[in-house]
């Protein structure tokens, strides 16, 4: 059940800081900023926000934003866990707050400075989001080392190849190389370069990974009726979904019966079952990239191709502007910023205004995924 | 929560020189690290229905059961995947890249895959195997390496290298 929430909310206004490798201003500043900017796009004054919902991991809490943009009583407020698996959840939680009366306006957010700040790989105190006692000691460190292990596997079983990885890196490179804002908006790439770039963890070269970058993000969430009375074309939140599949272990999935068969699986039951919509209603896709292999997961995940046909899927331009799906539009994680994948639901709304950089010709649905490996979330958005 | 893990960090300062990530087991891990140390490869149980599983915890997934037992495994695997990390890394593991970590499904309870190095002799180094050599199915047995006082790791060793 539901009913409450298909097309029950939608997307009014988003933000952004510039995104570089450093930034000068604290995390703090940088999410006041994106957050005073999504609710000026939306024409909303700071004053009317009453939700609140953020990541788990975000540094700067909900009491801090709101008392320094000067929102009101907030009657909501939430964070999801699993880095960058709550990205879409945030979004979900406001429409859901939203459609059930618990609030009117909601802002999500991301602000992190990852590309000069510490990497959390390299805490060897804290508590990792991992079961770390069963991998750490024997060098397995990073996210790049954890996803690594599934990407040989995958490849083992499929057939998959480097070329395949290519393409992904290279479709979120040229949508970058379009978009000003992007970090890698004046870096081109090509297959030499990728073939010939240093290992980070084999199989997975350096492309393969995401940025490292300082700036922050928002977006604010209302109902679909006052949604029709704000500054810009609403998008709506046609489906949401959250996905932690039975006995999945967060990026050391090795320990279940199909460590292959992710949580995109099971947020996309949830997604399509709640969706007027189907795979092939998406006119393009801002699927989760912290690293390459992560796509061909999600495009199976998600259903726009079978088990073990996600690398094929990504041929013959398949994921580039005028192909099957055109993939991370602004440039993805890989190349436009990685800031937890917020990003990836900022050019999911400008694509169904039609203010992309690259934007997908009369596009009226969009995918947004949020981390696959870890416990998941998505959104379906539609003009 | 508090850390589960101690040994080196290049996050302050520290003098000592960089050792290895040494596990600090939780309540349900620390068995496996106690037979570890006598030589013994053993995986949480459920002594009701008798499914093993991996990591440990308080219950059982299938049967709800908190009666666990500790069943010893012959420490015959294959490798089921396998990495060859690169800097940057920790100092410990920076020093000895590229290593690999391999993932190891345990013949007696395939489902059962533990994380872990592939060394060329028993209490070999990290990087003491031609990576080369490495290949997604190869049989492996256990070995184990004493990384400090009262910890013991298992390692892995290639059946035909």
């Amino acid at each position: 059940m539901s009913a409450g929430l298909k097309d029950a909310t939608a997307i009014v206004g988003i933000g952004q800081t510039p995104f570089a490798r450093q930034l000068p201003s604290s995390e703090k500043t940088l999410a006041c900023r994106a957050v005073l900017e999504a609710l000026d796009d939306a024409g909303i004054p700071p004053s009317q926000v009453d939700a609140f919902a953020s990541y788990t991991m975000e540094e700067t809490d909900e009491v801090e934003v709101a008392k320094a943009i000067g929102a009101g009583d907030v009657t909501f407020f939430a964070k999801a866990g699993y880095g960058g698996g709550g990205s879409c959840a945030t979004v979900a939680h406001l429409a859901m707050a939203i459609a059930t009366g618990q609030a009117h306006v909601g802002v999500a957010w991301r602000s992190r400075k990852r590309g000069s700040g510490p990497r959390p790989w390299r805490d060897t105190r804290a508590q990792l989001p991992t079961p770390a006692q069963w991998t750490r000691p024997y060098g397995l460190l990073r996210p790049a080392d954890e996803i690594a292990m599934l990407t040989r596997r995958y490849m083992h079983e499929y057939g998959a190849t480097r070329d395949h990885l290519f393409h992904v890196a290279l479709a979120c490179r040229n949508r970058a190389n379009q978009n000003p804002r992007a970090i890698m908006y004046e870096r081109p790439l090509t297959r030499e370069m990728y073939m010939t770039s240093r290992w980070i963890s084999e199989p997975l070269c350096l492309f393969d990974n995401c940025l490292e970058t300082d700036g922050a993000l928002a977006c604010v969430v209302v109902s679909a009726e006052r949604a029709r009375d704000c500054r810009r074309r609403p998008v709506y939140v046609h489906s949401a979904a959250q996905g932690l599949p039975a006995q999945h272990h967060g990026m050391v999935n090795y320990w279940n019966e199909d460590p292959l068969t992710g949580p995109a699986w099971t947020a996309a039951r949830h997604l399509w079952k709640n969706a007027d919509l189907t795979p092939r209603d998406v006119d393009v896709a801002q699927i989760y990239d912290a690293f390459t292999a992560l796509v061909p997961l999600s495009l199976e995940g998600y259903g726009f191709c079978g088990r073990g046909e996600g690398a094929a899927f990504t041929e013959g331009g398949a994921l580039e502007l005028g192909g099957r799906l055109p993939l991370n539009t602004a440039g993805g994680g890989l190349s436009e910023a990685y800031v937890h994948g917020f990003n990836l639901i900022n050019e999911g709304v400008r694509q169904l205004r039609g203010t992309s950089t690259a934007q997908v010709p009369d596009a009226t649905a969009c995918l947004v995924t949020a981390g696959e490996g870890v416990p998941t979330s998505a959104l379906l958005l539609r003009s | 929560m508090s850390s589960i893990m101690r040994g080196t960090t290049d996050n302050g300062p520290d003098t000592r020189p960089p050792g290895p990530l040494l596990p600090e087991p939780d309540e349900d891990g620390a068995p496996f690290w106690e037979f570890a140390a006598r030589g013994e490869l053993r995986v949480q149980t459920c002594a009701d229905c008798h499914e093993p599983r991996f990591p440990p915890r308080p219950c059982c997934p299938h049967c709800q059961s908190f009666a666990t037992a500790w069943r010893r495994m012959t420490g015959r695997g294959r490798i089921w995947s396998y990495v060859l990390p690169h800097p940057p890394l920790l100092p410990f593991y920076a020093d000895r890249a590229p290593y690999n970590v391999a993932v190891v499904e345990l013949a007696d309870a395939p489902r059962i895959r533990l994380v872990g190095n592939v060394v060329a002799a028993p209490g070999a180094r990290l990087d003491s195997l031609d990576p080369a050599l490495l290949r997604i199915g190869a049989s492996v047995r256990v070995t184990f390496d004493e990384l400090a006082e009262g910890v013991t790791v298992p390692r892995w060793l290639l059946e035909r290298p």
